[in-house]
């Protein structure tokens, strides 16, 4: 449903292309006089792993409780599969949430958390047992099935949490944050486990997170928020690749922002100049860390800028080392292998085709 | 980190207290209990006569008896009342919580004993309620069992204890998460579901808490069946009272206080287990 990740023109999912499950119509959220919200237009396709990724603040958890049903939009409609669900109650949507603090219920066991949507909803009584235990085995968790989940580590209640939701099939499964209280290495083993979870299942997945790695290993599109409005809609690759904005830019991974200046199809940054398909004017672009190269160090681009920088800092991060540069009064990071320990002035290249315009 | 002498100079207070205050008092009760009294004298002679004398007597089982039937439907009523108020205003009350807890809070400002006389110029037969009612000309005369009845007596104890049922209760609804409500309802169960499977079954030892205080507060009264009660409803302190007062018999008296002990105290570890039972986190 979804193309793998590596190829170059992933952009997943774009609706029209795949069946579309939900459909966000201009949807805005006031509480009081602020603007949680500001008309957010989202589709999201069938089977896709969608990623609502944004700093606190940006309204990502909002979009997330107004598609659970827990809050009202002010504005705008939200249709599933051709019904319309802004205007159901919560327990009337084919849509099931894991919550950030896990929201189990203390009172009761492993099971009874886990069969309780499929009690209340009023499924067949001869199947409850072995749905129930069907869940469980597949987040791993049968043999505590009788445990109450205050006897459970915070990853087990994370596991109960992803059963309890996923036993009900929704047609959606809503994830506010659900890995942000488990400690760094549980948290990449949770994320490998959900999404070949996701896979194995074919359930749609929306995804709150303030984390851009989590967001990156995750996800098949990003939507990025920020201050109530959609920033971006890409795959990862696409959105690391060709931010549209400064924001993103900055947001997702690292990045120089380079305030240029455009005439005749000449871009000017300082005493450097390159040619950009570019319109005239001033001009932002953003350049990767890794774009950045040290002169010695492989073929050099016929088109390459070259610059003399001076070395701030050296960083060793295992892989690479992470660099500090002062060039023309402006500081630049850069990502480069070496094995020597830099200092002084270096000189420095980079491509063209890497330093990408963004908006402002 | 703490001197002896600091330890000791700071834990005396608490233990005098409690010695002088609880143990002190307990024990002489205790002791009391197994004495008797003899030619309107007081005799340091250990028997059972006393515990003997409760029992043959059916009037002190019947009062006795009598009492908790009383504490039960106080219980019951301002459980009704109490649980309804602390749901409301814990999670519909929304801005005006604040306002409507001082509320609930004021009348314990106010002494029992002027309480317990509004009752009584409320239920009198010249009193607010009987002349409404002929107002209303559903009565032609006074309705004089209003006052001086277990039902009068009922009521006044409603009304002074329902606070202390809510209390507790209120104070469980507000620790329940609100995302286990929600949690709920994503779940697919609607309003009474929700209810009926998180919020009462974690609201029970608020509950629990609440119904000892009006169970205990009321087995323990003796003043609302002196206002309001009349000889139809006397209650087991009263008894103990008059034993203490006027009859002179301090050892009958202690030892039906003993027994009233036993039954709070039974009661109370009864209710604590059930508490613990219930306590999930």
């Amino acid at each position: 449903m979804t193309p793998p990740r590596s190829s170059s023109s992933d952009i997943a999912a774009v609706p029209g292309t795949a069946d579309v499950l939900l459909e966000i119509r201009g949807v805005a959220k006031r509480f009081g006089p602020r603007d949680v919200l500001k008309s957010i237009s989202l589709d999201i396709a069938a089977g896709e792993f969608l990623t609502l990724l944004g700093e606190s603040g940006s309204g990502k958890t909002t979009l997330l409780r107004l598609i659970a049903g827990f809050e009202q939009p002010s504005s705008g409609e939200i249709w599933m599969s051709g019904e319309r669900l802004d205007i159901l109650p919560p327990y009337k949507r084919r849509v099931n949430t894991v919550f950030q603090n896990y929201a189990l219920f203390p009172h009761l066991s492993v099971q009874e958390n886990v069969s309780y949507g499929l009690q209340v909803s009023g499924a067949p009584k001869a199947e409850i047992p072995s749905r129930v235990a069907e869940a469980l085995r597949m987040v791993k968790m049968r043999e505590y099935a009788a445990a109450r989940p205050a006897k459970l580590s915070g990853g087990q209640q994370q596991r109960v949490a992803l059963a309890r939701a996923l036993v009900n099939r929704p047609k959606l499964l809503l994830l506010d944050e659900p890995l942000s209280a488990l400690d760094a290495n549980l948290r990449k083993q949770m994320q490998s486990e959900l999404k070949s979870l996701q896979r194995e299942l074919g359930i749609t997945f929306l995804f709150v997170t303030h984390d851009q790695d989590e967001a990156m290993a995750l996800s098949d599109r990003i939507a990025l928020l920020k201050d109530g409005a959609l920033e971006q809609v890409a795959s990862p690759r696409e959105i690391y690749d060709h931010p549209a904005t400064s924001y993103t830019a900055q947001f997702i991974g690292q990045t120089n922002l380079l305030h240029a200046e455009v005439k005749n199809g000449l871009t000017r940054w300082g005493s450097l100049q390159w040619t950009a398909g570019h319109a005239d004017g001033p001009a932002l672009f953003s350049l990767r860390p890794e774009a950045i190269h040290l002169i010695p160090d492989g073929a050099v681009s016929p088109d390459a800028v070259r610059f003399r920088a001076t070395i701030r800092q050296q960083i060793f991060s295992g892989a690479s080392e992470q660099l500090e540069l002062e060039f023309a009064g402006q500081l630049l990071r850069a990502r480069v292998r070496t094995q020597a320990l830099l200092n002084g002035e270096q000189d420095f290249w980079f491509s063209p085709s890497d330093a990408i315009p963004v908006r402002e | 980190m703490y001197s002896r002498t600091y330890k000791s100079l700071v834990s005396l207070p608490p233990i005098l207290w409690v010695g002088l205050f609880l143990l002190l008092p307990y024990a002489l009760m205790f002791a009391h209990s197994f004495w008797m009294v003899r030619d309107g004298i007081l005799v340091h002679q250990w028997n059972l006569q006393n515990y003997a004398k409760l029992f043959q007597n059916p009037v002190y089982v019947q009062v006795l008896l009598r009492t908790m039937r009383i504490a039960a439907g106080v219980t019951l009523l301002s459980l009704l009342l109490g649980y309804p108020l602390a749901y409301f205003m814990s999670f519909h009350a929304g801005v005006r919580k604040e306002l409507l807890y001082q509320l609930v809070i004021v009348p314990l400002w106010i002494s029992y004993l002027v309480r317990g006389y509004a009752w009584k110029t409320i239920l009198g037969s010249e009193g607010v309620l009987n002349g409404f009612l002929q107002y209303l000309h559903v009565t032609r005369e006074p309705v004089s069992f209003f006052l001086y009845s277990p039902f009068a007596v009922v009521l006044m104890l409603t009304h002074i204890y329902t606070p202390f049922v809510f209390l507790p209760l209120y104070a469980s609804l507000e620790h329940i998460p609100r995302n286990l409500v929600e949690a709920s309802h994503d779940l697919g169960a609607g309003s009474r579901a929700t209810f009926l499977r998180v919020i009462l079954p974690l609201s029970l030892p608020g509950l629990l808490a609440g119904a000892t205080f009006a169970f205990v507060l009321t087995l323990g009264d003796f003043l609302a069946p002196l206002l309001v009660g009349g000889p139809s409803s006397i209650m087991i302190a009263n008894i103990v009272q008059s034993l203490f007062g006027t009859a002179y018999d301090w050892p009958l008296g202690a030892a039906i206080s003993v027994c009233i002990l036993l039954v709070t105290i039974s009661l109370l570890f009864l209710t604590e287990r059930l508490e613990k039972r219930w306590a999930f986190r």
